[in-house]
């Protein structure tokens, strides 16, 4: 299995993946790597497979075809405890049946992988998740009581939590974001953004499913196109994109501007992007 | 690294550390308080009945007993506590705590706050076994010239409720996989199902067997004694101390199977596991003293709502609150109409229906299954 290119070893890895319920093939022959440092996008229209994809390598769904690794090993070998410490998922929408506050909703972060950790230090790295994400004034509050894109914060801050308890378990760590957000108003959506590309600029293997294109090109290392199971893209923003693929892929008429046309609103946020590459 | 900073942040995070102990603080005081009330009412209870004894005398012998100073330990009151009271007093504890905990657990397996084994049809199997033993025990038995041993019926309970869960499970999980909705779902239909057949059971039964029948599916402590202490001791104190374990596990169980898994936790083992323990301890419950409802759906939401829903507080509470409640009960029971005493399902039904009816209104725009 090819887990290296030009950017190092992969730390997730997986090679012609197919997914199928019955004789329907939700992903198929799907290869892709995930290296850290980088910020991978997943890009589709509804029904792609975006988030079957990321649930296979998650290791959340057992694929039907092709191989999966993580850090060099199957997937499905490694233990759910030993992936836990080195990779953190958010889903695309998580409801409560009884009313936990935020704060103990981020502490199970912490509570598997940081278990060991003295407990000052679980409430510090607590803390800090909360702070980072926004919501630590929300800390007492009840989980079920809060606002969809409220709701996703504290999730993201959950998954902050277990990355932080997991560092030090392995080499690098991998991040997956399903759709973080899709509740999030603008200043939310670009600071959830910009805070997973600084996980990755800190090593970690970041992918995010995501459906504002606009965004997706902002912040991607690498894009990933998915139409009807299968990748039909992938690489670096700008060479990826082109207006007929895009045609193809999204059934709409739309045309790629280098630069904001006049006349035309198109809303490019750059002053984010501009201050996490500085 | 911050999202959004805020003027105050810095106090926040103080106050959060302190926020963190404050929850603590409180769940230490509700169990200290919860286990003084039940310790409180059992010496109560201890005292009550056809020969009233005061709380100071019990207290008396049972510390004498406690210090081995056995000398101390003759006449009436002393018979009528160590051999008559204290065993149902310990029963009630011991059915209370396993009830309340498989509530909890159940609630937080089926993330359900509905969910009772009472409704996924644990408790109508064990009732179910309990029935045929009753009604069919002796007509198999019949011209071989054995009789029923006195152990039947509690050992049929506890298979019946065994054989209902394995079934729900095996019937709720696809390669490896068990779907919590469909176990839900399920667990109905199997009750149903028990109580049509326990209900066949009470139409061919004669009238003798009827009374039995009745009696037993309304619960009773009655028939406690050391004997059958002995049989669900074994069984439920051992299950007091695994449930703790799965604390961890409910807690992120909460946020869905599949956030469980990505947090490290063997789920498929967490549920299995709890599973056994529900059908440990309903069996165990029901074979002794019959079916006995509510107590699993009440105490787990007054804690909720007093403590809040973490696990590692709900599930010991819990124990510590079904064992205050049934042994509040049982002297209501002897109580109500003494020198008889009601069937303690009666009572416990009585406050536990009003009760659940309130948590329905209650919570009446947002109850999704």
């Amino acid at each position: 299995m090819s887990t290296s290119d030009e950017h190092g070893s992969a730390l997730v890895a997986c090679e012609g993946v197919g997914f199928a319920i019955g004789r329907r093939k939700l992903v198929d022959q799907a290869t892709l790597e995930l290296h850290p440092g980088r910020t991978t996008i997943l890009v589709g229209p509804n029904g792609a497979g975006k988030s079957t994809l990321l649930k296979l390598l998650t290791g959340e769904l057992q694929p039907s075809a092709g191989r999966i690794s993580f850090d060099g090993e199957a997937l499905a070998a490694v233990p759910g405890w030993r992936l836990a410490s080195r990779r953190a998922v958010m889903a695309q929408q998580t409801r409560l049946a009884f009313p936990f506050t935020v704060y103990e909703v981020a502490r199970l972060g912490v509570d598997g992988v940081g278990r060991r950790l003295p407990r000052g230090q679980r409430e510090a790295l607590i803390g800090q998740a909360l702070s980072a994400a926004g919501v630590l004034d929300l800390a007492a509050r009840s989980y079920q009581t809060l606002s969809g894109g409220e709701q996703q914060r504290v999730q993201f801050a959950r998954a902050l939590c277990q990355l932080e308890a997991g560092r030090g378990a392995g080499p690098s760590q991998a991040l997956f974001l399903d759709e973080p957000i899709a509740s999030l108003d603008l200043c939310h959506q670009l600071a959830l953004l910009d805070m997973a590309r600084s996980l990755a600029s800190r090593g970690v293997a970041v992918l995010i499913v995501l459906h504002d294109l606009n965004l997706a090109v902002t912040y991607a290392d690498e894009l990933v196109i998915m139409d009807q199971g299968r990748i039909v893209a992938r690489g670096a923003p700008a060479a990826t994109l082109d207006d007929a693929l895009l045609r193809q892929v999204f059934k709409v008429d739309l045309s790629l501007s280098r630069a904001p046309a006049p006349g035309l609103p198109f809303l490019l946020p750059q002053q984010h992007r501009a201050q996490s590459a500085a | 690294m911050t999202l959004a900073a805020r003027p105050g942040e810095l106090t926040a995070l103080s106050s959060l550390a302190a926020f963190a102990a404050g929850r603590r603080r409180q769940g230490a005081l509700a169990i200290v308080g919860v286990t003084l009330l039940c310790l409180m009412l059992a010496v109560v209870a201890t005292g009550q009945g056809a020969v009233q004894i005061a709380p100071a005398r019990v207290a008396g012998i049972l510390m004498a007993k406690l210090s081995g100073h056995d000398e101390l330990l003759i006449g009436r009151d002393a018979l009528v506590v160590l051999n008559i009271r204290l065993p149902r007093v310990l029963l009630a504890m011991l059915i209370g705590a396993a009830l309340a905990i498989s509530g909890a657990l159940m609630q937080g397996l089926f993330r359900n706050p509905l969910a009772d084994p009472g409704l996924v049809g644990v408790s109508a199997g064990a009732g179910l076994a309990a029935a045929a033993t009753i009604v069919l025990g002796d007509r198999l038995l019949a011209g071989t010239g054995f009789t029923l041993p006195f152990a039947a019926l509690p050992v049929g309970a506890f298979c019946g409720g065994l054989v209902s869960t394995l079934a729900l499970y095996l019937i709720a999980t696809r390669q490896g996989r068990t779907s919590i909705a469909t176990m839900l779902l399920a667990g109905v239909a199997l009750g149903a199902l028990a109580g049509s057949l326990t209900g066949l059971l009470a139409f061919i039964s004669d009238d003798r067997q009827l009374r039995d029948l009745t009696f037993w599916s309304l619960g009773s402590l009655g028939g406690a004694s050391w004997a059958k202490l002995v049989i669900v001791a074994p069984i439920v104190l051992p299950l007091l101390f695994a449930v703790p374990l799965l604390a961890r596990g409910l807690n992120a169980l909460m946020l869905g199977e599949a956030e469980a898994y990505h947090l490290g936790l063997p789920v498929q083992r967490i549920k299995g596991l709890a599973i056994l323990l529900v059908a440990l301890a309903v069996g165990a419950s029901v074979a002794t003293a019959g079916v006995i409802g509510f107590v699993g759906i009440v105490v787990p939401h007054l804690i909720r709502i007093a403590i809040g829903p973490d696990h590692r507080l709900l599930l010991p509470l819990s124990a510590l609150g079904g064992a205050t409640l049934l042994v509040g009960a049982d002297i209501a029971a002897r109580l109500i109409v003494a020198p008889a005493e009601l069937p303690i399902g009666i009572v416990t039904a009585a406050v536990g229906a009003p009760f659940f009816l309130w948590l329905l209104l209650r919570r009446a725009n947002h109850v999704d299954l």
